[in-house]
């Protein structure tokens, strides 16, 4: 359904140069620095499958959900979407796929829902039955009707959500691209969505591919994630396995009567240091606990201590953080 | 007839969307006509000094002007939405519509429909018709058909320069507001004959912005000041200068980059 290859994505960024004769300048000589959005990234995805896909701020999300729809051509490496190369076949890639990006509306501004619903009917060719079978099931499972009649500009956030994720859908596409399909939502409206979702997965067999911060979203619909940091695959795999993976590590927060200079344990990694709390993080398969915490009480004046398995926020972060961690540890201390 | 169809439909959308407001569109309408016929009445006022020049009479004279008129009041009317395409690229919007199954040059065509160019339109218009009645032109058949032409390319001629203009935005975002130089004041400098300027502007003006072939050599063919074959085909150079800007359109787009990645 869609395969990536070796993907690559760079951007080259320019420095502008300011008043008449800079941007004159600009025309003819440009300094520019390349960045590299996403790296080598390779992954299948098959017909049903709802994945998540992770990363932070910048880590190449977007860029890579872009080259899915055919907004960006890739710089190397090779992306098909239903057989389809979605930035050479773009038009023919875009009937069969729905896209929704959280934070900007794909629907007309200034019309009502409807309006909006009725131009993507004649451009995507949707026949009359089909078109009013999914406003009715839509309107069922979204509640668009309280709001059909409302221009885009008025609706909240949530209705505008809503009403696009319905009009990505109008035309049965095959696969669906969420690009933070929940972002600023609250719980009622993020669990409606999600409800949507599932269920638009399991009666119609839709892959959908999302990106989101919210780990919500993941538990509650992904099979499965793919993780990415720094332009490049970091996981892939089942969120279960990600879990097990990482939760033999523990999570130990001490706070200490004093304000040591050096808080340092073998063993373990310094996660957090926030004046005299301090956070490590330990895997029992390298020190039992007890040992752990015996060595912490003879070598520092403790006046509390908790111990903690991650949950999945803290799983990932810590898939993140390592690299990050292991090369700055020892400026922060 | 599918594109078609949606055309009108969009069309049909952004004059219900300007009628909102009938008075200020209204009002627009008739400023925008004013000021126009100011336009030319400076033209008029420098020829009740000279009464011709380089061998134009007013109403020769008025016959450019009306053309050019027309011409780019015909081409912001439809192809604004490339004038106004870098915002659509800092708002994100041409990411909505390349997830849409249509060309993109034809959206962003159907993206804007100015009415209110209607005013210059008509000023414009007016000011031909005068102006053709009063030149010594036997308005036949072949002549009137070859008028149309003419202003049809040089439609085609200011479109062009406006895709032009937005396709650099795939380069600069902020557009090249150097274009503004030749539609501006292309209009401008169309609306007197070219025999006045400069040999290195006139032929900057035919063979780079080939102005000219839609503006200058028709009114010569038409006031049968020349009859060569390079006038007569001229008005097509338009419909040429049209399909290069949309290749590299189409080249452009390879290039889009995108925001917020």
């Amino acid at each position: 359904m869609i395969e990536v290859r070796n993907l690559s994505k760079t951007f080259k960024v320019y420095h502008h140069r300011k008043g008449f004769f800079g941007t004159f300048a600009n025309l003819f000589s440009r300094k520019h620095r390349i960045v590299q959005a996403v790296e080598n990234v390779s992954f299948t995805v098959t017909r049903g499958e709802i994945v998540g896909y992770l990363g932070p701020n910048g880590a190449g999300k977007s860029t890579t959900i872009k080259m899915l729809t055919g907004i960006l051509v890739p710089s190397s490496g090779s992306v098909t979407v239903n057989g389809y190369i979605p930035h050479r076949q773009r038009k023919e890639n875009a009937k069969r796929i729905g896209v929704v990006f959280g934070q900007r509306s794909h629907l007309w501004f200034d019309l009502p829902v409807q309006e909006s619903f009725e131009l993507l009917r004649r451009i995507y060719r949707i026949p009359q039955e089909q078109y009013r079978h999914n406003v009715a099931m839509f309107d069922e499972l979204l509640g668009l009707g309280a709001f059909f009649q409302t221009p885009v500009r008025q609706l909240s956030l949530g209705q505008r959500m809503r009403a696009d994720l319905g009009a990505a859908l109008l035309h049965n596409p095959d696969v669906l691209f969420l690009d933070e399909p929940t972002i600023g939502l609250d719980v009622v409206a993020k669990s409606r969505i999600r409800q949507f979702i599932r269920q638009l997965n399991a009666e119609r067999q839709v892959t959908v591919v999302l990106t989101t911060h919210d780990l919500d979203d993941v538990e509650q619909l992904c099979n499965r994630v793919i993780l990415i940091d720094d332009a490049r695959l970091l996981f892939d795999g089942e969120l279960a396995t990600l879990r097990r993976m990482l939760s033999k590590e523990r999570l130990l927060s001490v706070d200490y009567a004093e304000d040591y200079s050096d808080v340092r344990m073998p063993h373990t990694r310094l996660v957090h240091r926030e004046g005299t709390r301090v956070q490590y993080r330990f895997s029992p398969e390298e020190i039992r606990t007890a040992a752990l915490i015996g060595a912490l009480l003879q070598k520092f004046n403790i006046v509390d201590i908790s111990l903690q398995e991650p949950d999945i926020e803290e799983l990932i972060k810590t898939v993140y953080e390592d690299n990050l961690i292991l090369r700055e540890t020892s400026k922060l201390i | 007839m599918h594109h078609l169809a949606l055309y009108l439909h969009f069309v049909k959308l952004r004059i219900r969307a300007q009628m909102e407001y009938r008075l200020s569109f209204l009002f627009e309408l008739f400023a925008q006509a004013c000021l126009a016929v100011i336009d030319f009445f400076m033209i008029a006022m420098l020829f009740g000094r000279f009464k011709q020049l380089a061998g134009w009479t007013l109403w020769e004279v008025g016959l450019l002007y009306g053309m050019v008129g027309i011409c780019f009041a015909l081409a912001e009317m439809f192809a604004r939405g490339f004038d106004l395409f870098p915002d659509n690229v800092v708002r994100g919007e041409f990411d909505t519509m390349l997830i849409r199954p249509l060309d993109t040059f034809f959206q962003v065509l159907a993206h804007q429909f100015i009415l209110r160019r209607l005013g210059k339109l008509l000023q414009a218009l007016v000011i031909l018709l005068i102006a053709g009645s009063q030149v010594a032109i036997a308005w036949t058949f072949p002549k009137i058909a070859y008028l149309f032409i003419a202003l049809v390319g040089g439609t085609c001629f200011f479109i062009g320069l406006f895709v032009i203009g937005a396709t650099t935005c795939f380069w600069t975002i902020h557009s090249l507001e150097m274009i503004n130089i030749f539609t501006n004041g292309g209009i401008f400098m169309g609306s007197y004959p070219f025999s006045i300027y400069r040999r290195w502007f006139r032929l900057f003006f035919t063979f780079v912005i080939p102005l000219a072939c839609v503006n200058y050599f028709p009114s010569l063919f038409l006031l049968g000041k020349s009859a060569s074959r390079g006038v007569l085909v001229a008005p097509f150079v338009g419909f040429i200068f049209l399909g290069g800007a949309m290749l590299f359109w189409r080249w452009g787009v390879l290039h889009y980059q995108s925001t917020g990645h």
